[in-house]
């Protein structure tokens, strides 16, 4: 094969890694607050998608405009399923959490097919690309890769300089500690979910750039954004960011070296192994 | 005769008769509702096994798809009889609970991380499934090619009656199962386990033998489920025997039934079945996506208010009626 | 200053408490002592709200403070330093003491506050980007005191600050408490270390399997026979 060809994948590789990555964020954001995994987390995201779809294609926003309000979508959805289905079974066992979100899922899957059929979808963008020394950098995929870079960043300076930031930070660590500081556990909990259904928003916008959206969108970066956490250490932020550019890497190259199905094959395999070499994640503090 | 071996006896005598109730046209269509119910069951007895002791599979979809493909395409390819195409894949999907189970119980991965690599799992074996579309038929799915009229060598029957009978066999045999891992030794083991895994560890009981011990029974129960189900539905595709949603959707059957009774697997079964199969004939074809629609909105609600399940509910409603004679905490 | 009224409260079926009353007086510093298991955790837990009450009241300055939730009791000026120090291990030392003055007036005040706790801890200074996490078990504890003291509170709840720490450190622990007290803060005070404590305090509470046995200024009690022998193992 080209080496070009291996070139490009690698590069694709860490473009799609950024959208992942904020992907990634978002989800460990909410499991290290609130200890739950969101399983309808990209389900929020292709909801979000139709948003901004419907924004651009059927009112003829400009995507500067539509992006921002996709955002501020995924903050309220966040913050509706916190308030709707997480709030009320926060003591409950570990699996009922998870399949209240489960529940979620096939609710958000459905539902979606029942407004809007399984047609695909695409925001269609024309956009040029740029070529540097025979490679080929589009700019739908270069432009996502740069906003999630900032937003990333902007997560992170909230998440340190900011009080809530840094008690967002702190509730994961302790929450009965936290509530002695004088912080109601609740409100941080739903400016959590805000937090993290923005980045679901903003991920929205920036795979809208590339893919099209349709009801069963999820199934596509769901397990993917789950082993992402897991593989960076659930709750770790650092290690997901990481992680994300690792299994975007995997896919990429195994994508044109085998096929796509193969890439996230051999990517959840890659999972499957580092998991029992390093349970706690990849940054994994040694205790 | 005792009172519940009694009620026990009355029911299983109804069940092998309800297929000689005349029922009109209705037959065939209550026949074909009652053997996916015991089927589905079964597997979720099976899913249940691990489930109760703290073992959350989120990818029982893998040992599934195991079991249903690898019956089906031997057949296809090979003609191989399902009666040694089914083995396979029990085998099968038994050495995939090991390579899973092994390295996931020495390395105590447990709780979240333990539901998400399994998770992973079932995804692999869904992309497995897709990746080798030559000959698979990846994401179309695969038909089971027909032996030509009925047939015990390739175990294709028109008369649902057999399926009737052989999913209500295999329903009682997962129950005796349950029933025996339940009063074994291997219980009070687990137990200890789901409770305190250091704690078991440090009284001398082998927590890796154990976890996997009950993993791979799970692991080959699921399998021979999905085989049987890819007999009698002579269809099988990627999406609906393997990968995260059916994985989802056996762990929801058993949660909402109880996960930690004996007929928790069929009575959630049971009602996610007549719910589905409700809302199907309710909105049809016309309102595509309604019924799943409202089914997951259902299965939201019924989380949030019946949080012990159907079964750990309704004792938990006995259990406070008689508590004040029977407890007194010390 | 703070009035516990009758006070019940447990976990579950288990009652921790039964008709549990308590004065601290402005000023002054009450210690609660007592064996394992005897329910001064839970009281210091009901007064910060983390434990609910079930039945009596809770006064402080003359508010009722009954059923409020922990993160409402400390507008109010009460901090609580828990037992187990508990301290965000992940954040920097500087960021433990932010989070400390959480609420908005802590906020406002934060530059003062910060350097008085710097005053008293000068460790504390030292360290302040290192993760709290890495810190030694007397420094922990110190972050606690300080963290506390953050949320410029009147009546801080001190529950087993000498727990784990080696003899020296217990010494110098209790000498920064003391100097603590010495700035205007009233203090309650739960400690095993009994002989140690009831130096440090005006008066007493002995609390066993949740009732209060005994009360009293602190010289009177320390020459108890009983308290002598149980608690002090003289
Ligand atoms: N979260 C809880 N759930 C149930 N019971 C509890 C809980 N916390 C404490 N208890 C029980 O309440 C009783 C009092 O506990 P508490 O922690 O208040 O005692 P303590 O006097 O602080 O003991 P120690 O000196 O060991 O810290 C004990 O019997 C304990 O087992
Ligand atoms: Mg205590």
């Amino acid at each position: 094969m080209d080496p070009i060809f291996l070139v490009e994948a690698a590069i694709n590789g860490i473009l799609l890694g950024g959208v992942l990555a904020v992907l990634a964020l978002g989800l460990n954001l909410i499991f290290g607050v609130l200890d739950i995994v969101w399983i309808a987390y990209v389900d929020l995201v292709m909801l979000a998608m139709y948003a901004f779809y419907f924004m651009v294609q059927g009112h003829g926003w400009s995507v500067w405009v539509a992006g921002p309000a996709t955002l501020v979508v995924g903050a309220l959805l966040g913050i509706a399923v916190h308030l709707l289905i997480i709030s009320p079974i926060l003591t409950s066992a570990p699996i009922n959490q998870l399949l209240a979100t489960g529940g979620l899922l096939f609710f958000l899957q459905s539902f979606a097919t029942f407004l809007w059929t399984t047609d695909h979808r695409s925001v269609r963008l024309s956009l040029p690309s740029v070529e540097i020394g025979g490679i080929f950098l589009p700019f739908t995929r270069v432009i996502p890769f740069a906003i999630s870079i900032l937003a990333m960043l902007a997560l992170y300076l909230f998440l340190r300089h900011t009080y809530i930031g840094t008690a967002i930070r702190a509730v994961s660590q302790d929450r009965d500690a936290m509530a002695l500081m004088g912080a109601n556990p609740q409100r941080v909990y739903v400016v959590t979910s805000a937090v993290g259904g923005a980045m679901a928003g903003l991920a929205a916008t920036l795979l809208s750039f590339q893919y099209s959206v349709h009801p069963f969108f999820g199934g596509q970066f769901g397990p993917l954004t789950f082993m992402i956490c897991v593989l960076g250490g659930l709750g770790n932020m650092v290690g997901a960011f990481v992680a994300s550019f690792v299994m975007s890497e995997i896919i990429a190259i195994g994508g044109v070296m085998f096929s796509t199905e193969m890439g996230y094959v051999i990517a959840f395999v890659v999972f499957i192994v580092v998991m029992f070499a390093r349970p706690g994640g990849i940054l994994a503090r040694r205790e | 005769m005792s009172g519940p071996r009694l009620a026990a006896a009355l029911a299983i005598a109804a069940l092998v008769g309800a297929p000689f109730v005349p029922m009109g046209g209705m037959r065939q269509y209550v026949l074909h509702v009652a053997i996916q119910i015991f089927i589905w069951a079964f597997i979720g007895s099976a899913w249940s096994l691990m489930g109760r002791f703290g073992l959350v599979s989120l990818g029982h979809g893998a040992f599934l798809g195991v079991g249903a493909y690898t019956t089906v395409l031997l057949w296809n390819h090979f003609r191989l009889t399902p009666w040694l195409g089914g083995p396979a894949g029990v085998g099968l999907a038994v050495l995939v609970a090991l390579v899973l189970g092994y390295p996931c119980f020495r390395f105590r991965v447990v709780g979240h991380y333990f539901g998400l690599v399994t998770l992973a799992v079932g995804e692999v074996v869904r992309l497995l499934i897709i990746a080798e579309r030559d000959c698979t038929d990846g994401s179309l799915g695969l038909t089971l090619k027909t032996a030509g009229g009925d047939s015990l060598l390739a175990v294709q029957f028109a008369d649902k009656r057999v399926f009737y009978y052989a999913a209500l066999l295999v329903w009682l045999a997962g129950l005796w199962i349950w029933h025996r891992v339940d009063r074994s030794m291997a219980r009070a083991a687990l137990e200890a386990i789901g409770e305190d895994e250091t704690a078991a560890a440090s009284v001398g009981i082998h927590v890796t033998r154990f976890k996997l011990g009950i993993t791979v029974a799970s692991a080959a129960l699921t399998a021979f489920g999905g085989a049987l189900y890819a007999q009698y539905i002579t269809y099988v595709n990627p999406d609906t025997l393997s990968g995260i949603g059916v994985s989802l959707k056996i762990v929801f059957a058993v949660v909402l039934g109880g996960m930690y009774s004996l007929l928790g697997p069929l009575i959630g079964t049971a009602l996610t079945t007549a719910l589905s199969e409700g809302l199907r004939i309710a909105f049809g074809l016309k309102f595509l996506g309604m019924a799943e629609t409202i089914y997951g909105v259902l299965l939201i609600v019924f989380i949030i208010f019946l949080p012990a399940g159907i079964a750990g509910g309704a004792r938990r409603l006995v259990g406070r009626r008689v508590a004040p004679v029977t407890a007194s905490p010390a | 200053m703070l009035e516990v009224r009758r006070v019940t409260a447990g976990y579950g079926a288990f009652t921790a408490l039964w008709d549990v009353s308590l004065t601290v007086a402005a000023g002054e510093a009450v210690a609660v002592v007592g064996p394992n298991g005897a329910g001064k955790t839970t009281l210091m837990r009901v007064i910060s709200g983390l434990v609910p009450s079930r039945g009596g009241e809770l006064v402080f300055e003359g508010t009722p403070l009954t059923g409020r939730r922990a993160h409402q009791i400390v507008a109010h000026g009460i901090a609580h330093v828990p037992e187990g120090r508990r301290i965000f291990p992940g954040l920097t030392v500087a960021e433990n003491l932010k989070m400390g003055a959480f609420l908005p007036p802590a906020r406002r005040a934060y530059r003062q506050s910060l350097e008085r706790v710097y005053g008293l801890f000068p460790v504390l200074a030292e360290r302040r980007a290192q993760r709290a996490g890495s810190l030694s078990g007397g420094e922990q504890q110190m972050l606690a005191i300080g963290r506390a003291l953050m949320s410029r509170p009147k009546l801080i709840l001190l529950d087993e600050p000498s727990m784990g720490l080696a003899p020296v450190m217990v010494f110098r622990l209790f000498d920064l408490i003391r100097r603590v007290r010495a700035e205007g803060y009233t203090i309650l005070v739960v400690e095993q270390n009994v002989r140690q404590v009831l130096k440090l305090v005006d008066r007493a509470y002995l609390l066993e399997v949740g009732r209060i046995r005994m009360e009293g200024r602190a010289e009177l009690l320390s020459e108890q026979d009983f308290v002598r022998k149980a608690y002090m193992g003289l």
